[in-house]
């Protein structure tokens, strides 16, 4: 069942123009992804893996399209080589809505050993990231989407399981 | 006829329209051949090529053409099921089938041995694929792309590179010049 930030994050991305998104599932992103299936002004299209996702990201942008992902950070073990040499080094804006598994609040503890690396990996990359752990944070994401497309690169909006369980 | 051979056969089919071409060796050898403004040429991320020009097709009404290899294809096998189930007419999908991964000295793809690209794809939903040999390719693509309706063509041809310069196009320029042909 979508809760009211669920809605609000999708209201948020239109509003910035967002309107293609793709999406790897993960419980915490539900919500979103629910909202994203009957929100008719986004094409949301469903990826197998996160980097699949962000070659269809790179073409729906060039294109004439604003895309966008939305995925767990356990993908971000997938996905380094593609924001590489594909997303960064054509310059790309990507919003990546990345599910903060293995923090406070995680049920399953093998999700805490992607969760250790995370920002870690966001940081090598030099990939601009936020961390959303209370619901006041989501207020900086039309601020973050703009950001993204003036420096076209890829951002990261980190939301762990606090702010979802805030958000509930 | 090896991929050069074929590509050769495509340059009249193929360039007027919007092209992503594979990584490595295809990247180089069209570039050779024949560069334009309208193929995008991935310098990195083996593997995409197909989801690249998906979600160019679904971004826009000009027709596509994804050239993949077989080995690419493999490596994002995901991306036939997504191809499958989010059809897109303006869309033409051409794995070049040459059984080995060219660009890295022709060792030998598990397509050139018992998996069958065009059956996976037809399996992943996709409902117009067609299995054609090298000198078929390019009345195929050019009947593709004419057609209204989303196609994979899997070419049959021998492995085999030429000897060709790697690209040193800037890659913004590459994208920049790529999205003014989408524009146009």
């Amino acid at each position: 069942m979508a809760t009211d930030m669920d809605h609000q994050i999708v209201e948020d991305l239109k509003a910035a123009g967002i309107d293609y998104i793709t999406s790897v599932p993960c419980k915490q992103l539900a919500g979103v992804i629910e909202v994203l299936e009957d929100t008719s002004e986004i094409m949301h299209m469903p990826s197998n893996k996160e980097d699949e996702g962000m070659g269809l990201c790179a073409g729906a942008y060039m294109g004439g399209m604003k895309p966008a992902i939305v995925m767990q950070n356990t993908a971000l073990g997938v996905v380094v080589n593609t924001l590489a040499t594909l997303i960064q080094f054509y310059q790309i804006p990507l919003p990546m809505l990345i599910s903060y598994r293995g923090e406070v609040g995680e049920p399953v503890a093998c999700q805490v050993e992607m969760a250790l690396h995370t920002k870690a990996i966001l940081n090598q990359l030099h990939i601009p990231t936020y961390h959303f752990h209370k619901p006041e944070d989501a207020a900086e994401l039309p601020g973050i989407l703009e950001y993204a497309q003036m420096a076209s690169k890829p951002v990261a909006i980190l939301c762990d399981a606090s702010f979802w369980r805030a958000s509930a | 006829m090896i991929r050069n051979d074929v590509f050769k056969t495509l340059i009249p089919v193929i360039s007027e329209h919007l092209v992503v071409c594979n990584i490595g060796a295809p990247s180089q050898e069209l570039h050779a051949l024949d560069d334009r403004a309208s193929n995008f040429y991935m310098l990195g991320t083996m593997g995409l090529s197909s989801s690249i020009g998906l979600g160019l097709a679904a971004a826009q009404d000009k027709p596509v053409l994804a050239i993949d290899g077989d080995g690419s294809v493999l490596t994002n096998l995901g991306t036939l099921a997504t191809i499958g189930n989010n059809p897109q007419g303006n869309f033409t999908l051409l794995i070049i089938d040459n059984g080995s991964y060219g660009s890295t000295g022709d060792q030998p793809t598990y397509a050139g041995m018992k998996t069958d690209l065009a059956a996976v794809a037809k399996a992943c939903g996709a409902e117009t694929v067609l299995t054609v040999s090298a000198e078929d390719t390019a009345e195929a693509v050019k009947a593709a792309i004419a057609s209204e309706e989303m196609t994979i063509i899997v070419s049959k041809c021998k492995s085999g590179n030429v000897a060709v310069p790697v690209i040193k196009t800037n890659p913004i320029v590459i994208r920049e010049r790529f999205m003014e042909e989408v524009r146009r």
